[in-house]
C-alpha cells in the first residue's frame, strides 16, 4: 500500500465552516486540516454533531443549505475548490469527486431504472456514449457481485433489495471513474449479513481502481476494515490522527479511548426462577400474517420476571411483527399470548386498562415516539395521570421523580418540548413514558440503533439499573449483537418468521449453535483490521451473506 | 421641461447611482428599470404619466411604511413567542394583518364610526360628494361611506360564521375520518366527492331559490359547500400524523378517540388548517359577495359590498368610480388575507432555509 501514497490528490486547510441558526451563524468546524493520497482510503469518525458529514460534503467544495464554508482551505488535485466558481466545482462532483450516501433507497430517484441513473453522468459529462457507458455498468456491477448484473441494471430502485442498491449506488459512484468517493454512512442502515457484503464490494472496488475515498462512519469496527488512516473528530474538532493499526493498537487521547471502550458494557447474567413460576410474558404458537402474506410462523418464547430477552435477526424476521403481536395491534391469526398465566385478548381494543398498563413499549425513533407538540411533563405525566389518576401536585413530583430516574434535571426539562432535546435525552424520555405506567414487561424496539455508541451505551445502563430496581422484564428487539452481549440474559434467533434458535446467552454465544446464529455472529464486524479478509477467506467470496441459506 | 420633470428624472437617477455604489443589487435593478420604463413613459405620456407614477410610488411606500411601523408596533406590544415570530414577518404580511385589523374595528364599531345610518335616506339619489357625505349617495340617496362601514360588519362577518362553519364540519369529519378509517373514512370521503361534483354557485343558487333566501339558510348551505374541501385537507394533514408511533402509543395506552384527536393530531395539524382558514375564507367572502350582487345574498335593505356594486353599476357609464369602490373593498381585503396566509403556509411548510 506505502507505494500509492505518493502524490497528494486533496488537501484541506485549517477548513472552518458555519451554520446558521437561531438567526446568527455559529461555528461547526473550527479549523480542520486532512491529507489524503491518491488510493488511500480515510476513516472519518465521532459522534453526530462532530461534523463528519460536513467535512465529507466540504472535500467537495460544498455546503449544505444553511451552512457556509467561512475559512480554510480546500485544495484538490491543485485546484481551490473553496474560490473556485460554483460551474466549475460542479464539472468536478460526479466525474471526479462521487459521493454516496447512507440511505441508497432515499437516494435513488424511485421513477427511474437503476441502469439510466448510472448512465446519466457519464453521458452528460460525455466520457462515455450511453451504450458503453452501460456495458461500463454491466461490468461494474459483476465485479461488486451483484446477481443477474446483465440484468439488474433494468430493474427499478424498489424491486432490489436494500444491500444491492447500496452496492448499485457505489457502481454508480465509479461510473466516472472518480479520483475520489466520499461513502457517508453506507453501511449504518444494513443489518450484519448485508453489511458484510457491501464492506466487501465496495473494498474490492476501491482496491481495484486505485480510488481515493473519504469513509464516514460512527463505527469503529467498520473503519478498522476500510480505512488505511484513520482521524477522529469530536464536535468539529481534529482528536487524533494516525493510521489504522496503530490507532487501534494504541490510541493517544482519552476520547478515542473512550471510544474503543465502549463495547465493553457488560453486566452479569440473569438465570430463570426455580420452581413453578409463571413468566410475564408467554409467546405460545403464534403464527401472523398481513393481508395474505404469512410473517410468523409458529413463534414460541418465555419472558420470565426482571429478565431481558433479546430477540435478533436480521431486517424481515418478524421480530418487530411479533412485538406487535404481544402489544395486540396485530392480532395472531393463531396461537396465544400469556401475560403471568392469563391469556391476553388477541386485539388490544378489548384489553383491560390494567393489562395495557402492565405492557409498555420504548420505540426506536424517539423523533416520532414523542408528540412534537407536546412538553415534557404532560408527555410524562400523561400515563401517571391516565392510569393512576394522579393530579396537580401529585402529578408533578411523580413527573419529577420519573424524570430523575432517567437522570434528566427536572426543573430544566419539565416545560420543554421535545425538539428541544438531543436524540439521547428524547429516548430517555420515552423510557419516563413507559415508566410513568408502572409496567412491569416493557419492549424495547431497536431503541438504541439511532444514536451514537457513547449515547447508546447511556440507555442500555439506564436501562440496566432500571430493570434492577424495579423488577422489570424487557423484550429487547435489535439487530446489533454487540448490544445483545451486553444486555440479554436469554436470546432469540429468528429467520423469516421462525426461531430457529432460543436459549440463555452465554450458551447462544459458545458454540456450536445453529448455522443461522453462527452466520450473525461472525458478521459482526470486529476491531481487528484484518477481520474482514479472514471471513472470506472461511466463506469464500460469492456466497459471504448467504452462507446459512445453503448449509441450512 | 419644467422643474419637476428634471426633479423626478434626477432622483431617480441619483438613486440608482447610490444603490449601484453601495452594492445593493436588487435595489439599483429595481431602481434603474423604472427610470428607463419613465423614460419611454415620459415620451409617450408627458408630464402626467410621470404624476401617475410619482403619485403610485407614493402610495406604495407609504403602505410599506404602515406594514413596517405596524410590524414594530406589534412586536413591542404581544408576548414573546408571537413578538419573535412576527419580527420576520415580511412586510407583506403586516399590511395584510394591518388591512384585516382596519377592517375589523370598521365591522365592530360601524355604528360609532359610520355618520348615518345604512338604510337611512339623507339625500337624492347618485347625490355627489359633499361636505356631509365622504363618498356621495348611492341609488336611493342613502351615504354611501356609511353603508360600506356598514357592509364590513355584514359581508365580513357573515363570510366569517359560514367560513367557521364549514370548517368546524370539515376538521371534525376530517380527524375522524383519519383516525377511524374503514367504513366511516370511506363514506364521509364518497358524501364529500357529491357535494364537489355539483358546481358551487349552481348549488347555492338552487338551494337558495328552494328554501328561500334567508341568511341562516345562506350560511349553512354556503359552509356545506366548503366543508368537503377543508376535509379533504384535514384528513390527509391527519394522516400523516395517524401512522406516527406516538399515536400508536397513545392507543396501546388505552387512550380514547376523542383525546387522540384533540391531544395528539390537532396539535400537530394547526398550522396548515389556519393557513386553509384564511384561504376558504377568501372564497366564501367571494361567493357570498356574487351571490349578493345576484340578488340571491344578503337581502336590502341590508348593506352589503355584493349587491352595493350591483346597486351602483349604471354609475360607471358616467365615468363615476362610486360602485368601485365597494368592489375595491372587497379586493383589499381578498389581497390583506392572502398575504397573512401566505407568511403562515411559508413559517408552516418549512421553507425556511
Amino acid at each position: 500500500m506505502t507505494e500509492k501514497k505518493k502524490e497528494v490528490l486533496l488537501q484541506i486547510k485549517g477548513l472552518r465552516i458555519e451554520g446558521y441558526s437561531d438567526d446568527k451563524w455559529t461555528e461547526i468546524v473550527h479549523g480542520v486540516d486532512l491529507t489524503l493520497h491518491r488510493g488511500e482510503v480515510m476513516g472519518l469518525i465521532g459522534e453526530s454533531g462532530a461534523g463528519k458529514s460536513t467535512i465529507g460534503l466540504a472535500a467537495m467544495g460544498f455546503a449544505r443549505d444553511g451552512c457556509r464554508i467561512s475559512g480554510g482551505s480546500v485544495e484538490f488535485d491543485g485546484m481551490e475548490l473553496t474560490t473556485t466558481p460554483e460551474r466549475d466545482r460542479r464539472a468536478l462532483r460526479g466525474s471526479r469527486i462521487a459521493y454516496v450516501a447512507q440511505s441508497a433507497a432515499a437516494s435513488f430517484n424511485p421513477a427511474h431504472r437503476l441502469i439510466d441513473q448510472h448512465t446519466e453522468t457519464p453521458t452528460h459529462y460525455r466520457i462515455m456514449k450511453r451504450m458503453e457507458s452501460q456495458e461500463d455498468a454491466m461490468q461494474l456491477y459483476e465485479r461488486l457481485r451483484l446477481p443477474n448484473p446483465q440484468e439488474i441494471g433494468f430493474r427499478y430502485p424498489h424491486q432490489v433489495s436494500g444491500g444491492q442498491l447500496q452496492r448499485a449506488m457505489t457502481a454508480m459512484a465509479m461510473a466516472c471513474r472518480p479520483d475520489l468517493i466520499i461513502f457517508d454512512e453506507p453501511t449504518t442502515a444494513l443489518d450484519v449479513t448485508t453489511q458484510i457484503e457491501v464492506l466487501l464490494a465496495i473494498r474490492d472496488i476501491v482496491e481495484q481502481f486505485n480510488t481515493a475515498a473519504i469513509y464516514i462512519t460512527h463505527d469503529l469496527a467498520v473503519v478498522a476494515q476500510m480505512a488505511d488512516t484513520i482521524k477522529v473528530l469530536l464536535k468539529g474538532n481534529e482528536v487524533e490522527e494516525s493510521d489504522t493499526r496503530s490507532m487501534l493498537a494504541n490510541p493517544r487521547e482519552d476520547y478515542t479511548k473512550s471510544l474503543w471502550a465502549v463495547r465493553s458494557f457488560q453486566r452479569d447474567q440473569k438465570t430463570r426462577p426455580t420452581g413453578d413460576v409463571a413468566p410475564v410474558v408467554s409467546v405460545q404458537n403464534v403464527d401472523a400474517a398481513y393481508g395474505k402474506t404469512k410473517v410468523l410462523d409458529n413463534v414460541s418464547f418465555d419472558i420470565h420476571a426482571g429478565m431481558t430477552v433479546a430477540v435478533v435477526g436480521e431486517s424481515g424476521s418478524g421480530k418487530s411483527t411479533t412485538a406487535r403481536c404481544i402489544t395486540g395491534l396485530l392480532p395472531p391469526t393463531k396461537g396465544k399470548v400469556l401475560f403471568k398465566g392469563e391469556e391476553l385478548p388477541a386485539s388490544y381494543k378489548s384489553r383491560s386498562k390494567e393489562q395495557l398498563r402492565q405492557a409498555q413499549m420504548i420505540y426506536q425513533m424517539a423523533d416520532t415516539a414523542l408528540n412534537p407538540k407536546v412538553r415534557i411533563c404532560d408527555i410524562i405525566g400523561r400515563p401517571a395521570q391516565f392510569y393512576s389518576g394522579l393530579k396537580g401536585g401529585e402529578l408533578k413530583s411523580r413527573v419529577d421523580e420519573l424524570l430523575d430516574m432517567i437522570e434528566l434535571e427536572p426543573s430544566k426539562y419539565y416545560y420543554r418540548y421535545p425538539t428541544e432535546l438531543s436524540g439521547g435525552q428524547k429516548q430517555r424520555i420515552g423510557i419516563a413514558r413507559a415508566l410513568a405506567a408502572n409496567p412491569t414487561f416493557i419492549i424495547c424496539d431497536e431503541v438504541t440503533s439511532a444514536l451514537d455508541q457513547l449515547v447508546a451505551e447511556g440507555i442500555l445502563k439506564l436501562l440496566d439499573r432500571l430493570q434492577k430496581e424495579l423488577n422489570l422484564a424487557y423484550m429487547f428487539i435489535t439487530h446489533d449483537l454487540a448490544t445483545v452481549r451486553s444486555i440479554a440474559d436469554e436470546v432469540v434467533v429468528m429467520k423469516q418468521g421462525q426461531v430457529v434458535e432460543q436459549g440463555p446467552k452465554d450458551e447462544m454465544f459458545t458454540p456450536p449453535h445453529h448455522p443461522y446464529t453462527d452466520l450473525l455472529l461472525s458478521s459482526v464486524p470486529e476491531m481487528d483490521p484484518d477481520w474482514l479478509s479472514r471471513v472470506v477467506d472461511e466463506r469464500g467470496v460469492d456466497n459471504i451473506g448467504e452462507a446459512a441459506d445453503t448449509s441450512a | 421641461m419644467n422643474y419637476f420633470v428634471i426633479g423626478y428624472y434626477a432622483l431617480l437617477i441619483g438613486a440608482s447611482c447610490l444603490a449601484a455604489f453601495y452594492g445593493k443589487k436588487s435595489a439599483f435593478l429595481l431602481l434603474f428599470s423604472l427610470t428607463l420604463v419613465s423614460f419611454i413613459v415620459g415620451i409617450i405620456g408627458g408630464e402626467t404619466w410621470l404624476w401617475n407614477i410619482t403619485i403610485a410610488a407614493g402610495v406604495i411606500a407609504l403602505c410599506a411604511g404602515t406594514a413596517y411601523a405596524f410590524r414594530e408596533f406589534l412586536v413591542i406590544v404581544t408576548p414573546y413567542e408571537t413578538s419573535k415570530a412576527l419580527a420576520k414577518a415580511p412586510l407583506t404580511a403586516s399590511f395584510g394583518l394591518f388591512v384585516i385589523m382596519t377592517y375589523l374595528i370598521a365591522g365592530v364599531f360601524a355604528p360609532v364610526i359610520a355618520p348615518f345610518g345604512e338604510a337611512e335616506v339623507i339625500s337624492q339619489s347618485y347625490a355627489p360628494a359633499d361636505e356631509n357625505m365622504l363618498m356621495g349617495a348611492d341609488q336611493l340617496g342613502r351615504d354611501l361611506f356609511s353603508r360600506l362601514v356598514y357592509g364590513a360588519r355584514n359581508t365580513v362577518g357573515l363570510a366569517f360564521i359560514a367560513t367557521t362553519l364549514a370548517f368546524l364540519a370539515g376538521t371534525i369529519a376530517g380527524l375522524l375520518a383519519a383516525t377511524r378509517g374503514g367504513w366511516f373514512d370511506q363514506a364521509m370521503g364518497r358524501l364529500a366527492d357529491v357535494i364537489m361534483s355539483i358546481p358551487s354557485l349552481i348549488f347555492a343558487l338552487l338551494m337558495l331559490s328552494i328554501f328561500g333566501t334567508n341568511l341562516s339558510v345562506l350560511v349553512i348551505i354556503v359552509a356545506i359547500i366548503y366543508s368537503p374541501r377543508v376535509f379533504r385537507l384535514t384528513r390527509a394533514v391527519a394522516g400523516n400524523i395517524v401512522v406516527m408511533d406516538y399515536i400508536e402509543a397513545a392507543r396501546l395506552r388505552g387512550e380514547g378517540m376523542w383525546y387522540l384527536v384533540r391531544k395528539e393530531i390537532l396539535p400537530n395539524s394547526t398550522a396548515p388548517l389556519i393557513a386553509e382558514f384564511g384561504l376558504e375564507f377568501c372564497f366564501v367572502f367571494l361567493l357570498i359577495a356574487g351571490l349578493s350582487f345576484l340578488g340571491l345574498g344578503i337581502q336590502p335593505p341590508t348593506a352589503d359590498w355584493g349587491s352595493m356594486v350591483r346597486d351602483n353599476a349604471t354609475l360607471i357609464s358616467f365615468g363615476e368610480i362610486t360602485p368601485l369602490i365597494p368592489a375595491a373593498a372587497i379586493a383589499l381585503l381578498t389581497v390583506a388575507v392572502n398575504f397573512v396566509v401566505d407568511w403562515m403556509l411559508y413559517r408552516s411548510s418549512g421553507l425556511k432555509e
